[in-house]
């Protein structure tokens, strides 16, 4: 009980990683119909900015508790936002009139360009994030020990999918998007500027990728250029399993994916760890092409 | 068969012929290396090029092959190039298995399930599974080929036994490119409800093109593993189907575009050693740039024609020679 439990809240601290990358994947694929293969280095590009930040910050001391790492992560959210509006606009704007796999193509191109530029500003070797940031304070629950940090994770992903869940629902911006999503052309008639919403999710959905990326700086303590594709790989799988273009989907789909994975690592076996992910991802495609709450992704034959 | 076309290719031959006399054995070696992707890049391109499915996960066809090679030759002694058949039927075997059931997804789709194959099959062969594979570490002490009694072991004996595989290679795809599996794929990859419409059963093109093309893929590996003498999971990253998938589509699909597409993305790399680590960040720029500019790719398919007026003949041959003099130029 004590292992299942241990393994519960960290596939749910996981999940809450996937689900806000899943977030970005599923947004623009709902405005543009698109995925964004540069999506996952967007996240490492967050976490490597968070760590410059919590070192410059670190030195100069102005860090203080929970205050210091809530403005990095303002900032992270900020920078990430800008280059996500700048890829769209190099990349993918261009492109938006011609073949989906043009579109694809360069999508991966500014994948492998992200990927390398990290690895050329910050050297190929894993960083590794400042320790006393992150509070190693041991919460005890019914008799169950769980890390602080563990719980704060949970709750912060938890409160920004709440926070993107209210935007989206209840905003005239958040009705505007859902209006694109739907249908470009008619929201066009509407007067509602599609380039500007388009915009605008390419700044939410990176903004959040990047503060996953701060999170799993700050849960594992190091990060590496690499790590982006297999999250984001992962976060893709999330986006699928609840269904793509689906906003809650993301999120379910995304705590799923991270509570399956945790608990396949425990009880099946930790070497086929990755594989299980994939693996989900190809049930799901073959089984309920759909997701959990989704729009059909399958052409009948 | 124009005669542009023919020129062209008899150009690359002369050239492919003679180039290890003026090459030291590091170029040479750089050079099998540009033929080995060529011919996976061939076979990659049935089904990516010809049937338009987008398929990221050719590493895993490859990787069944070399293994199915290596376990061959170092348990029960096969000699190397006999095993290349069975390294062909492994790969199309496996490729039938994961084809079928995910061959109706949409483009992207299966574009991303593909890339989950790959990744899959390098995690078993990393955990050693059926403990055939020898883990992380590899399989090594493969054996050079031996032909007709010869031993291949030196680079510039693998240049000719490589470049005369690109060469059949390239004989026998023109040959199914206007067959009629040839028209079916191209129909599928136009329009596939159009396809359908007509009769063609595309489901079933659609996971032949796939085992056509993982059997190749799977022969290429036999080579690859006698080459190297040693392979080991990293080999097969998800990375090599990438450049795969690069070279088809910046090459345009054309067997002589991925011929160049493999020069350009194997080879120009090793002129530019110098700047080794900035390179992949130049070539992700060129995707992005090459989609917005030219998303045909550098050396598209010439439009096929089938006995038509003489007016559109000329208009399609002069196309041709412009397209051959590119060729020729790599």
């Amino acid at each position: 009980m004590e292992e299942f439990f241990q393994q519960l809240t960290n596939g749910l601290a996981v999940g809450g990683i996937y689900a806000l990358i899943a977030l970005g994947y599923t947004m623009v694929y709902g405005v543009l119909k698109l995925i964004n293969f540069a999506h996952g280095d967007l996240f490492t590009i967050g976490a490597y900015l968070g760590f410059t930040l919590f070192t410059a910050f670190g030195l100069s001391g102005l860090v203080s508790g929970p205050g210091g790492v809530l403005l990095v992560l303002v900032m992270v959210m900020g920078l990430v936002a800008l280059i996500g509006f700048l890829l769209e606009r190099v990349a993918y704007r261009p492109l938006r009139s011609s073949s989906r796999l043009s579109a694809v193509v360069s999508a991966l191109g500014a994948s492998i360009f992200f990927q390398n530029a990290v690895m050329l500003i910050y050297g190929a070797k894993f960083q590794v994030y400042p320790n006393d940031i992150r509070p190693s304070y041991v919460l005890s629950i019914m008799g169950i020990d769980v890390p602080l940090v563990r719980i704060m994770m949970i709750a912060a992903s938890l409160g920004l999918m709440l926070a993107l869940y209210w935007f989206t629902q209840r905003t005239r911006i958040g009705a505007a998007i859902r209006a694109t999503a739907i249908d470009q052309g008619a929201a066009k008639l509407m007067g509602i500027d599609v380039n500007r919403v388009i915009s605008l999710v390419f700044m939410i959905g990176p903004a959040l990728g990047g503060v996953a990326g701060v999170m799993v700086g700050l849960y594992y303590g190091q990060v590496d250029f690499t790590m982006g594709w297999v999250y984001g790989l992962k976060a893709f799988t999330a986006a699928i399993l609840g269904g793509i273009g689906n906003i809650p989907g993301a999120m379910v789909g995304g705590l799923l994916l991270g509570v399956i994975e945790a608990l396949g690592a425990a009880y099946i076996s930790i070497a086929w760890k990755d594989a299980i992910a994939f693996l989900v991802l190809i049930l799901i495609l073959i089984i309920r092409p759909t997701g959990l709450l989704g729009e059909r992704v399958a052409d009948k034959i | 068969m124009t005669v542009s076309r023919t020129t062209s290719y008899a150009g690359i031959a002369v050239v492919v012929a003679v180039l290890p006399l003026l090459l030291d054995p590091y170029w040479t070696d750089v050079f099998v290396s540009i033929g080995l992707y060529s011919v996976l890049a061939l076979s990659l391109n049935i089904i990516l090029g010809q049937a338009g499915l987008f398929h990221m996960g050719h590493a895993a066809f490859y990787a069944v092959g070399a293994y199915v090679t290596a376990i061959a030759n170092t348990m029960w002694g096969v000699p190397v190039l006999w095993a290349m058949p069975f390294a062909g039927l492994g790969a199309a075997l496996f490729a039938m298995v994961v084809a079928r059931p995910i061959i109706h997804l949409r483009g992207d789709y299966l574009l991303i399930v593909t890339i989950g194959i790959v990744e899959i099959v390098r995690i078993a062969l990393i955990n050693n599974v059926f403990g055939l594979t020898g883990g992380a570490n590899g399989i090594f002490g493969i054996s050079r080929p031996m032909l007709f009694g010869f031993k291949i072991a030196k680079p510039v004996h693998f240049y000719y036994l490589v470049w005369a595989y690109v060469a059949c290679s390239i004989l026998l795809f023109r040959r199914l490119e206007n067959s009629r599996f040839g028209r079916a794929l191209n129909y599928i990859k136009e329009d596939d409800t159009a396809a359908e419409g007509s009769g063609v059963n595309t489901a079933s093109y659609k996971l032949w093109a796939f085992v056509l093309g993982a059997f190749w893929a799977g022969m290429t590996g036999t080579i690859y593993a006698a080459k190297m003498t040693i392979i080991s999971p990293e080999s097969f990253s998800f990375w090599e189907s990438v450049v795969l998938f690069a070279i088809v589509i910046l090459g345009g699909g054309s067997n002589r575009g991925v011929l160049l597409g493999a020069f350009l993305l194997i080879g120009l790399p090793e002129f530019f050693r110098e700047f080794a680590s900035a390179r992949m960040l130049a070539f992700g720029l060129a995707m992005v740039v090459m989609m917005i500019f030219r998303p045909q790719g550098m050396l598209p398919p010439m439009p096929r024609f089938y006995k038509l007026p003489e007016r559109i003949r000329c208009i399609t041959g002069k196309g041709g020679d412009a397209a051959a003099q590119a060729g020729g130029g790599a």
